[in-house]
């Protein structure tokens, strides 16, 4: 009988995570960051119609990069997750605390005990309202998670953002417009390409609206707000 | 693949991820254990248990959408269980659900059908039509039918905007999950047979707003006045019928300040009529 080469834990690890690391630098970045009346989410996207960023419960958004197909199937989980606690107790008991740690949960254990682990990077974003402060975790594709302050970003590259965002002063969160020039100058200057409204997805949680927070900004929205 | 952890379904509905993984939650959830002693105790079926159950409801179109209206009485036989109970539904930003039935599973159906539609607009990024909304509805409704036979009956009627045809549309159920379309207007529950006499006589095709709503307030007026189980306005306690307007312009909640002041006229009318 042929015997299986051994491969030690941390050998194996390591392949497993420069190979989802591998998947998810392909991805373009995402930006989530603080404004004056909520959380303000910018994608690379130049699909209309396929989205990275999507609205999960009244508070709560979600931002997936790396693979479409994986993070699509863990957006749809998690709006499974915050319905169905929101239908069996209250809709102010669904928090993106308890669905982040099951992400985190989730992408831990498929990348310890699966073949392949998930190529995705994704983030969970929570806005206060009456007093409440934001919340946004960053989940990675081995289930570590990040509780970030400020800003989070996501995706293919999402250091060299997080560099240029921590130069700023962001102590006040900004308005709507500056947030959004910011965060598309950092995409255009880490990408060296311009970019246009119409390769934008952008969507806001603002917590001047009642009930369902969450407003996609269509080009036709944002195009004034980058006017310069 | 599946996630761990995570809740896993593979169709848009959350009543079908309802039934299949928490049975328990659903309307039906009680149906295996009310069935069971029903077989043991056939005599004890239908009728025998004493719900609080929700009475008339009716649904109008005018020119630009539909206006739905309820009374605010529950009765529990020649009780009344309730005076201020709310039959009338925001289901979403262009449809709402009116019921008649028992009182905690029309409601519990109601907030589960609103649950349905926000879970598939976000989970398919767009949301169902005006008709897939009325037919989503029947499922729940015929899915009911268990608890129908325990004298447990859900009757909504529902109406929304169709922003295809840019018209309101108003449908009605039977216990079996039939959905049937009215053109004009309806009414349910026990005082359901006199509004709808009261519309017959008074409806026309392409009303303005404040008629319908004038029509459906004096058609609940009449069916307080030969039903018993029907609330009228109360003006003692100041508790009067809601409304809610559904046009292209979404869905609106009447101001009771607007209904006062419409059975105000109604009753200034009646007085006169009667000295």
């Amino acid at each position: 009988m042929p015997m299986p080469y051994y491969v030690s834990p941390e050998q194996m690890m390591q392949d497993k995570a420069e190979y989802a690391k591998k998947g998810i630098a392909k991805g373009r970045s995402i930006i989530a960051i603080e404004y004056v009346n909520g959380i303000l989410l910018v994608a690379e996207n130049p699909s209309a119609s396929l989205y990275k960023i999507s609205e999960i419960y009244d508070s709560i958004a979600f931002a997936g990069a790396g693979k479409y197909s994986e993070f699509e199937n863990l957006r749809k989980a998690g709006i499974r997750h915050a319905d169905l606690k929101g239908f069996m107790y209250s809709r102010e008991d669904v928090t993106a605390r308890s669905l982040a740690n099951g992400y985190s949960q989730s992408l831990g254990t498929i990348f310890s005990q699966e073949q392949k682990p998930l190529e995705v990077e994704i983030l969970v974003v929570q806005v206060g309202h009456n007093g409440h402060a934001n919340e946004m975790y960053r989940i990675s594709f081995d289930g570590s998670i990040i509780d970030e302050r400020t800003f989070a970003v996501i995706g293919g590259k999402s250091e060299a953002i997080q560099t240029l965002l921590k130069e700023k002063d962001l102590t006040q969160p900004p308005e709507l417009r500056e947030a959004l020039s910011l965060c598309v100058a950092s995409l255009e200057q880490i990408g060296s390409q311009k970019l246009s409204p119409e390769t934008l997805e952008v969507a806001v949680l603002d917590r001047t609206r009642e009930g369902r927070r969450f407003r996609r900004l269509s080009p036709a929205d944002t195009t004034p707000l980058l006017a310069p | 693949m599946k996630l761990p952890f995570l809740p896993n379904h593979d169709n848009p509905s959350f009543f079908d991820f309802l039934t299949a993984h928490h049975p328990a939650l659903t309307p039906t959830g009680r149906s295996g254990f009310l069935s069971s002693q029903a077989a043991a105790e056939p005599m004890r079926g239908a009728g025998s248990m004493s719900v609080p159950q929700a009475t008339t409801v009716l649904a109008i179109k005018y020119q630009q959408g539909v206006v739905i209206a309820g009374d605010r009485r529950a009765t529990e036989g020649f009780q009344i269980a309730e005076r201020r109970i709310e039959k009338v539904f925001k289901i979403d930003d262009y449809s709402a659900m009116a019921i008649a039935g028992a009182a905690g599973p029309c409601i519990e159906m109601a907030k589960l059908f609103q649950v349905e539609l926000e879970h598939y607009e976000k989970i398919e990024g767009v949301q169902l039509s005006c008709e897939g909304k009325a037919n989503k509805l029947g499922q729940m409704v015929k899915a009911n039918l268990p608890m129908a036979y325990q004298g447990l009956v859900v009757m909504p009627l529902y109406v929304g905007y169709d922003l295809k045809r840019a018209e309101g549309r108003i449908f009605k159920y039977d216990l079996a999950g039939g959905r049937y379309e009215e053109s004009d207007y309806h009414a349910i529950g026990s005082g359901g047979k006199d509004a709808r006499n009261t519309m017959r006589e008074h409806f026309l095709k392409g009303m303005a707003e404040p008629d319908a709503l004038r029509l459906v307030l004096l058609a609940l007026y009449n069916a307080a006045d030969d039903d018993v189980g029907t609330g009228g306005p109360d003006l003692v306690r100041g508790i009067y019928p809601t409304a809610k307007i559904v046009n292209a312009g979404g869905i609106t909640d009447v101001s009771e300040q607007q209904i006062r002041s419409i059975y105000d006229g109604l009753i200034v009318t009646r007085r006169s009529k009667e000295a």
